[in-house]
């Protein structure tokens, strides 16, 4: 006969519904205006932003970048309830988190400029910088949790990949130690459902992403992606355990990307111009908008002076970006190592009169 | 005030000083890999360690090389300093990504924001009858990585002290140890937590008619190839490299210019070893001074055998002698025919 041992479940959390209507009442420190307002403001600057970028990749002024559009509210969740003194480990798909710790839009614009200073962040110097290769970014929050950990200090690190990335050693080998040691560790899975031309259900045989969690010993649970409130509710939760020293939880924020991979794809090859029109009906802005003007605490005034405010702040930063100086000469040579080694010292002054020869400056 | 004290020590004694001594001195330091902790790691390099600094700075990881890449270059990136070990260099290879991508790139895209202090340790090479994948030398696919320190010593004092410098230093460096001579034999060194530094090989013994370059394991086959040489009336120069990469150019270049010939001996593959890098400088640096092409004496551009045969792959002193006499006739007969 068969015992059974062990049972689990996985939670979905959600407050606000497609309409932007409670489908129950938000926990207390959901309800201060202020949250959903700020909330929504930092939404549409990402969506602003987004849509800027694009157009500067399509006027030859950017290189490859990949928009965020349709994730709004997991980034501005995580943002806004990230301690300054928290770590984050982003991936490539976080402007608005990195946006919310301080991170300027006109560095943004320079690291998809294809310029190393923009992962210089002026005002938060302990984040690390955008990642790019799947899911590597996992296992430098979990080294960031254990110098937490050892140093005694109760604040978190925080690390965002999308649900591709849950396919990778890395990814699973994090969450292995994050469990077994019981780091000070959030990770947010942002399931937009595509990597590149992979859907979901090709990528895992797994029901959920949050579900991985469990063969961890990690805490996993699910939310509505496109619902601010929900993430933001999961995130603090998962934040405030970690710093009471109880462990490491992973978040499945189920989201969509309404856009393509990045500016060098044609999602039209591989999706149908149906399931992105029924995607659309669920994304996350106009839920949060439609539920602070049914508050009453959004007025068309408020919208239009909110779209003059972050087109200007937009425009700000790239105006910025394209003036920004270019880089000094042998300047490639300055950071690879602490000091440059001797033995390099005739490749960066073969480097100055190339460049001398090249008519440069 | 640490104080200095000097011990008859095999090279995985002086190894265990050397981190010792750093976790002693430097608070960040921390050690951890596979079995690191209460073992004492396979070949003890770590023996004493979690008794004496704790589990917080000694710490046993999952058998997983990735991920215990990967948390260095995080730890190292918020102020501590990890000293990782890999249990063999043939499990290195589940690091790459996370050594290439991240480690050796951290300082340079945050225009030196953050950096990535990490030594990652692991024995290397072959010569001790292990069972497959824990023999090969494969150096060269990190020395070709900008960004990474790669140091290989090659005696007692030396893994102490550049194990020593590798934890000081604020660049990630890949510390690898020839596992073969790690108890080999033993010699007098001071632990005076004093390091030796990574931008200089050693010119172990100096001569006039030949240098002979070359690290880790084999500088014990080439010294005794000089001992023989010498009985033939030849005065080899023996360099220890000791720093794979970035590598002491001039000090290679100024000691062809004197003798005229060179021959560079390792352990690994020929084929874009890290010998033909140097053949390749010495050429572009010191060929004027040439009396004979430079030789290398290497391991084969073969998979490296199984133990039982592993003696027919690793270079020993008599095809260094023999390398190094040919060249020497060679030279001789050419300069004849030019007479």
């Amino acid at each position: 006969m068969n015992i059974e041992t062990l049972d689990f479940s996985i939670s979905r959390y959600r407050f606000l519904d497609e309409e932007g209507k409670l489908c129950q009442p938000l926990p207390e420190h959901l309800t201060q205006t202020d949250l959903g307002i700020s909330a929504y403001q930092t939404m549409v600057l990402a969506r602003t932003f987004d849509s800027k970028a694009i157009a500067l990749q399509r006027t030859g002024k950017l290189g490859t970048y990949p928009s965020i559009l349709g994730q709004e509210a997991i980034g501005t969740a995580i943002g806004l309830a990230m301690h300054e003194n928290d770590v984050f480990a982003p991936y490539y798909r976080d402007l608005t988190t990195q946006y919310l710790r301080g991170v300027q839009l006109e560095e943004l614009l320079l690291y998809w400029g294809g310029d190393e200073r923009g992962s210089d962040y002026q005002n938060c110097p302990q984040d690390f910088p955008i990642c790019v290769p799947i899911a590597t970014q996992l296992c430098h929050a979990a080294g960031a949790a254990i110098g937490l950990k050892v140093q005694g200090i109760h604040r978190a690190a925080l690390v965002t990949c999308g649900e591709g990335a849950t396919s990778k050693g890395d990814f699973l080998e994090t969450l292995n130690l994050a469990g077994d040691w019981q780091l000070p560790l959030v990770v947010v899975v942002n399931n937009n459902q595509w990597a590149i031309s992979t859907p979901r259900n090709v990528q895992t045989g797994s029901e959920t992403i949050a579900q991985k969690a469990i063969g961890a010993g990690v805490t996993g649970i699910q939310v509505d992606g496109n619902d601010f409130f929900s993430v933001f509710y999961a995130v603090n939760e998962a934040l405030s355990k970690a710093y009471a020293g109880k462990g490491a939880t992973l978040i499945e924020a189920v989201s969509y990307r309404l856009g393509d991979h990045t500016t060098a794809d044609d999602a039209s090859r591989y999706r149908s111009a149906e399931e992105l029109k029924q995607a659309w009906k669920r994304e996350p802005i106009k839920r949060l908008q439609q539920y602070l003007v049914a508050q009453g605490v959004w007025s068309p005034e408020q919208e239009q002076a909110l779209i003059e405010r972050v087109t200007k702040e937009v425009d700000e930063a790239v105006k910025a970006y394209l003036s920004y100086p270019p880089q000094k000469t042998g300047e490639l040579f300055e950071y690879l190592y602490e000091t440059l080694p001797e033995p390099l010292r005739d490749q960066c002054v073969e480097a100055r009169y190339a460049h001398l020869n090249l008519g440069g400056r | 005030m640490q104080t200095s004290k000097s011990y008859d020590v095999s090279m995985i004694e002086a190894i265990n000083l050397a981190l010792d001594r750093a976790m002693s001195e430097i608070p960040e330091v921390v050690v951890l890999g596979e079995d690191v902790g209460v073992n004492g790691g396979v070949f003890r390099a770590t023996v004493n360690l979690r008794d004496k600094y704790g589990l917080k700075r000694v710490m046993d990881t999952p058998l997983a090389e990735t991920l215990i890449a990967g948390v260095s270059i995080g730890m190292a990136a918020q102020g501590l300093r990890p000293v990782t070990e890999i249990q063999f260099m043939g499990f290195v290879y589940a690091t790459m990504e996370q050594l290439v991508s991240h480690a050796a790139r951290m300082r340079n895209r945050t225009r030196g924001r953050l950096s990535c202090p990490m030594v990652l340790r692991a024995p290397y090479g072959g010569g001790i009858h292990a069972p497959e994948h824990h023999s090969e030398s494969t150096e060269a696919l990190f020395a070709h990585i900008p960004g990474l320190r790669v140091v290989i010593p090659s005696s007692p004092a030396r893994a102490y002290g550049l194990l020593l410098s590798a934890i000081q230093c604020n660049d990630p460096v890949i510390f690898l140890e020839p596992k073969r001579i790690y108890r080999s034999s033993k010699s007098r060194i001071l632990d005076d937590g004093m390091g030796l530094p990574l931008d200089t090989c050693f010119v172990l013994r100096e001569g006039r008619d030949v240098t002979l370059i070359s690290w880790g394991a084999m500088v014990s086959e080439t010294m005794t190839a000089a001992d023989q040489l010498a009985e033939q009336g030849i005065e080899a120069e023996v360099i220890d490299l000791a720093t794979i990469a970035p590598f002491d150019k001039s000090t290679l270049i100024q000691s062809v210019q004197k003798t005229g010939r060179c021959c560079v001996i390792h352990e690994a593959a020929r084929n874009c070893g890290v010998g033909a890098e140097i053949v390749a400088t010495i050429s572009e640096y010191a060929f004027p001074y040439l009396k004979a092409p430079i030789s290398r004496v290497t391991g084969y551009d073969t998979i490296m055998p199984y133990f039982k045969n592993e003696s027919s792959y690793l270079p020993g002193a008599d095809k260094i002698m023999a390398m190094v006499m040919a060249s020497i006739s060679e030279c001789k007969e050419s300069n004849h025919e030019a007479v």
